[in-house]
């Protein structure tokens, strides 16, 4: 197993869900792992170069409780989703990659994502480079 | 205590998880096989995931103590 990559589908564009996605994928670059991460709809538009840095909210299950606890852990510190996975991709091999059809349908070129972003591939290449490997839906 | 000399600390004290590990699986990679690594960190998660990471890499996990909410761990790069 731990030589399968970590394969992560990431559909939601939350900053909680974007921060649980760039957490699995650098515990992951920590133990040697390789990880592929597919941007798909809301996950690939919070990739867009001029909304990375910018407030992308949570899931609706926060409330406001959940959001006045977040809040306070970025105060205290904690880094931002990206800086998370920053960090990851210079520790490990994290290959990120954007499907192309929401590509389509969002009107998103290549050259208005981050440079997180290291390509743009269809679902077929996706499952290729996945192997064996796990496939986390986020 | 081990009387071997300690090669880098990483204070990874305040972050939370995953950055204590990805800290020290950086340090590592610029440590030579058989140098010692101390972290020390405050991630109640850091017990477990300190003994996971170095079963799964075959780093040594030499020595674990906590005192006072700061857990210190001391590796061996393999």
């Amino acid at each position: 197993m731990e030589d399968e990559p970590l394969n992560i589908v990431l559909f939601s564009g939350t900053e909680d869900r974007l921060q649980a996605a760039a957490v699995m994928a650098s515990g992951a670059a920590a133990l040697g792992r390789k990880v592929n991460i597919f941007l798909q709809y809301w996950g690939l538009e919070a990739f867009r170069k001029e909304k990375v840095s910018t407030s992308l909210g949570l899931a609706p299950e926060a409330g406001a409780r959940g959001a006045a606890l977040v809040a306070e852990a970025a105060a205290a510190g904690q880094q931002p989703w990206h800086a998370t996975l920053r960090v990851a991709k210079e520790l490990g091999e994290i290959d990120i990659q954007a499907c192309s059809l929401s590509m389509d349908v969002l009107k998103i070129e290549e050259e208005d994502l981050d440079p997180l972003v290291d390509g743009v591939e269809g679902v077929t290449a996706f499952y290729l480079n996945a192997g064996d490997g796990h496939i986390l839906f986020i | 205590m081990s009387s071997e000399q300690i090669a880098q600390v990483v204070d990874a004290k305040g972050l939370s998880c995953p950055m204590p590990i990805v800290k020290t699986a950086q340090a590592v990679k610029g440590l030579a096989s058989g140098q010692l690594l101390e972290v020390l960190a405050t991630d109640p998660g850091s017990t477990k995931d300190f003994a996971a990471w170095a079963k799964s890499t075959g780093n040594e996990l030499v020595e674990q103590t906590v005192e006072g909410g700061v857990y210190r761990f001391v590796l061996r790069k393999k």
